[in-house]
């Protein structure tokens, strides 16, 4: 063993950092046999085969160099035809697309370029878990706006307003939200859009569940008036097309902006993985119809868990977008990481305990519906039964 | 497709109830849909899907091609008739191609096999010629996969 004292070399502001809750978590599961999990991110359907299919004819025909640090141009033009007819707003390929390292790239960028030492980054709790530590990197001061499910866990334009200071340079707003479920209508946007017209606070419109929303079709809060010119949608393959692994997502925003953030992403990874991006522009040529048939099924999917839940006195709000449910676990008394470690122990059950996306998560848990109806069915008697035990 | 349909086709034991929630509708809506679908014969019957090799001793399965005569005025219809009757008989298929009909049949032994298209197929007198294929292995019957079950590697590595 080396006597080399690293805490003298790491920087603070990483060593700082809160690791993630999920991640906590999941490390006890992983040493566990047999869990069920109603834990993951990600689809459990598998990349269209004619997209596997077409990345597996480039490697064959050796097309694995380095593309244009934006991203290839065939592909940035089929991301916007995409958002043309998607959210229906209008992007230059040329200069208002970005071709990342999946979203998390995308977010990663945004917020560098913009936020200086001191600056205020609003975000919208609960929500993913990796905004909050890039602004901190970045010497930013998050702020945490609370979202309630009384107001279905919408970000209301009253809150907003009020967590506006002269020092506010970015609102993070992931909607379709994970872990929440919640989505965001036109009506909801126009409130928003007229608090932010007016001040110099620009919007990282996270849209990476754009595609999974039930009921209603997605909206954007960039399609709404005044509102392009101060947002960059993030968006990505992961989730529509089943393509986690294959880390590919974009942005897409005002050029000034958009040239600002490329300059960091070709620096820092040079362009997104080829092959992903040969990949990627058939996902988006012909794809329509396998998003269609995953939709309808996570909507089952997510009908039959919300039920169920409800059954077991466990108070659900109805999400209308993403594939996750966040019922509140307030009536066992325990807080979300008690109920969450005696699930797993008692009935090797894994959810992610709420407050993993924020304080305000508190009293709620994640669940995941990219399962099979089976093992969500599973997964249910067995919170059943531990329900029972606590409940003794 | 019918959703229903769709639903059914997957798992027939889904009570009305479960359909009733995926599909945004009531249980007797669902029941009533189930009623009229069956009185149609959309709906010819439910049965569960056995890997047989896990709760059988013997077991074999044949696929007999056959080469038969058309009769006219019924076609193969006459012919196919008499086939459908045998118990053994688990598909029966008109084909385009080398051959007439694909007769698909269990039985618990080879020779029982061998007995069934020697002298009950062979015998029917629209019938030219037969041949018999055994089959191996299954790997998957009826849409569903009788392989090992594929492990859900997702873990959960992401945040």
């Amino acid at each position: 063993m080396s006597d080399f004292d690293y805490s003298k070399v790491l920087a603070k502001k990483a060593v700082n950092l809160k690791p993630s809750g999920i991640r906590k978590f999941f490390d006890i599961a992983a040493e566990m046999d047999d869990v069920i999990s109603l834990g993951v991110g990600e689809p459990d359907f598998k990349t269209p085969w004619v997209v596997r299919d077409r990345a597996i004819e480039t490697l064959e025909r050796g097309k694995t160099t380095y593309s244009a640090n934006r991203g290839m141009m065939e592909l940035r033009e089929e991301i916007a035809k995409y958002l043309k007819r998607k959210i229906h707003v209008e992007y230059e390929a040329s200069s208002e697309v970005l071709v990342t390292v999946g979203g998390s790239e995308a977010i990663d960028l945004m917020i560098r370029a913009l936020v200086e030492p001191g600056d205020e980054v609003l975000i919208v709790e609960p929500c993913f878990v990796s905004y909050l530590p890039i602004v901190e990197l970045c010497g930013g001061v998050p702020v945490r706006i609370t979202t309630k499910v009384e107001d279905h866990f919408r970000l209301t334009a009253a809150d907003l307003k009020a967590a506006i200071t002269d020092k506010t340079k970015l609102l993070v707003f992931p909607f379709p939200n994970n872990p929440t479920g919640a989505i965001m209508k036109k009506e909801h946007l126009e409130e928003i859009a007229e608090v932010l017209r007016g001040t110099n606070v620009m919007v990282l419109s996270d849209e990476i569940y754009c595609e999974l929303t039930y009921g209603s079709d997605h909206v954007s809060i960039a399609s709404i008036a005044g509102m392009k010119e101060r947002t960059v949608v993030v968006n990505g393959f992961s989730k529509a097309y089943s393509m986690t692994g294959w880390r590919l997502g974009y942005a897409a925003g005002p050029k000034q902006l958009l040239s600002v953030m490329t300059k960091i992403h070709q620096f820092a990874v040079m362009c997104a993985p080829t092959t992903s991006q040969y990949a990627a522009i058939e996902a988006l040529r012909s794809c329509d119809s396998n998003i269609q048939e995953m939709r309808e099924e996570y909507d089952m999917r997510r009908r039959y868990l919300v039920d169920g839940l409800n059954k077991l006195g466990l108070d659900c709000f109805e999400p209308e977008g993403a594939f996750y449910v966040f019922p509140s676990i307030k009536s066992t008394g325990m807080s979300s990481e008690d109920f969450c470690t005696g699930l797993l122990y008692s009935q090797k059950v894994a959810v992610v305990p709420g407050s993993a996306f924020g304080e305000c998560g508190e009293g709620f848990v994640r669940i995941s519906y990219s399962y099979s109806i089976e093992h969500i069915s599973k997964a249910l008697k067995k919170i059943e039964k531990y329900l029972k035990e606590i409940r003794q | 497709m019918d959703k229903l349909l769709q639903l059914l086709e997957r798992n027939a034991r889904y009570t009305n109830e479960e359909l009733a929630v995926m599909l945004n509708t009531t249980a007797s809506d669902i029941e009533k849909k189930i009623e009229a679908y069956e009185t149609l014969g959309v709906i010819r019957g439910y049965r569960t899907i056995l890997d047989h090799d896990k709760v059988e001793e013997d077991r074999v399965y044949a696929l007999i091609e056959l080469k038969v005569t058309p009769h006219r005025g019924t076609g193969f219809d006459d012919i196919a008739r008499q086939i459908v009757s045998y118990p053994q008989v688990q598909n029966l298929y008109l084909m385009s191609g080398g051959y007439d009909l694909a007769v698909m049949i269990t039985a618990h032994t080879f020779k029982d096999v061998a007995l069934f298209v020697s002298q009950r197929l062979a015998q029917l007198d629209s019938v030219l010629s037969t041949a018999t294929h055994f089959i191996l292995t299954k790997y998957k019957d009826s849409g569903v996969s009788l392989m090992e079950e594929e492990v859900d590697e997702r873990g959960n590595i992401g945040l």
